[in-house]
């Protein structure tokens, strides 16, 4: 770090944030302008999921939890893209594998949970994605060199999953009449849970796959692949 | 009090963040500050939220969450790059 450029740069920053603080204690000494939390709980009732959270995400703003997926999606393919992944760390000792035995499936077990809890209360697909995400890294920091995933095969139609699944449900609502992604009553928390569902497996995945941080094959594997 | 102690803590987060992104040259400490930058920008968008007694706005939480994934998919992106960059170089 360059001294005198350091210092310049952290009096602009500095003023910046002196001025950013003094806005946010503006805003909130004027207190709750319109906003969109009122819409959000008006219409809840109809969504089937009781958690407003849950609701704005998979139901108001679908589309973008859809793309978002998308973005997921594609930051993986980059990064199968870039190379083959490092092999695997050095298998663990007896006590990191003890551990690793016993809180495995208690991050996926927990992971269950916050995927049927995020209908009413707060959890989702995004937190329940990070715990089976969070299992992966442990696993592949334990010695295994897939992070626990399936063969490739496997692993690509699991990280597409969501996607799919979203597509599809979607496909399937313009096809009864109703837009893309407008849920019919009734049917929208099972439909909510369904791509949820895919949506935590196809996280998971991929937070798992990205923490590999390669194409999970070798360069001589590639020719007798496809 | 506790409102502007939330957000103030993001206002310095972002601060910093963007202080080490300028300040310092290699790859993994400005993807390091960058993510400091975000996770101030979430918790200031958590704290705002919540106005009052009204009951917390839902919208800026679904925002959070979707950047919170967006940020870990990108910084990965960005971690791979570096890497193959690096293997490309020669480690310099």
């Amino acid at each position: 770090m360059k001294s005198a450029g350091g210092l310049v740069i952290g009096a602009f920053v500095l003023l910046l944030a002196i001025w950013l603080l003094w806005v946010v204690q503006t805003a909130i000494d004027i207190g709750a302008g319109p906003r969109l939390a009122e819409q959000a709980f008006a219409g809840l009732p109809a969504t089937g999921v009781s958690n407003p959270v849950t609701a704005v995400l998979l139901s108001y703003r679908g589309y973008d939890t859809l793309l978002e997926l998308a973005v997921l999606l594609a930051a993986l393919l980059g990064i199968w893209s870039l190379g083959a992944a490092s092999p695997g760390f050095q298998a663990a000792g007896a006590v990191l594998q003890g551990m690793v035995t016993l809180v495995v499936p208690l991050l996926i077990l927990a992971g269950g949970y916050l995927l049927w809890v995020g209908g009413h209360a707060p959890g989702g697909a995004f937190q329940a994605g990070a715990l089976l995400g969070a299992a992966g890294v442990v696993m592949r920091l334990a010695g295994d060199e897939r992070a626990g995933l399936p063969p490739l095969a496997a692993q690509r139609w699991l990280v597409v999953a969501g996607v799919a699944v979203f597509v599809l449900v979607g496909i399937a609502t313009m096809g009864l009449g109703a837009g893309f992604l407008a849920y019919p009553i009734g049917w929208s928390k099972w439909l909510i849970l369904a791509i949820e569902t895919a949506a935590t497996v196809a996280i998971g995945t991929t937070l798992a796959a990205a923490y590999v941080g390669g194409r999970p094959w070798s360069h001589a594997d590639v020719s007798g692949q496809s | 009090m506790a409102q502007l102690l939330y957000g103030g803590a993001g206002v310095v987060l972002f601060a910093l963040g963007l202080w080490a992104f300028l300040v310092y040259t290699p790859l993994l400490r400005k993807l390091i500050a960058l993510n400091i930058m975000g996770s101030g920008v979430f918790h200031l968008l958590i704290a705002i939220a919540e106005r009052g007694e009204l009951p917390p706005d839902p919208v800026p939480h679904a925002l959070v969450l979707t950047g919170i994934v967006v940020a870990v998919s990108a910084t990965a992106l960005a971690l791979a790059m570096g890497r193959r960059l690096e293997e490309d170089e020669g480690g310099r």
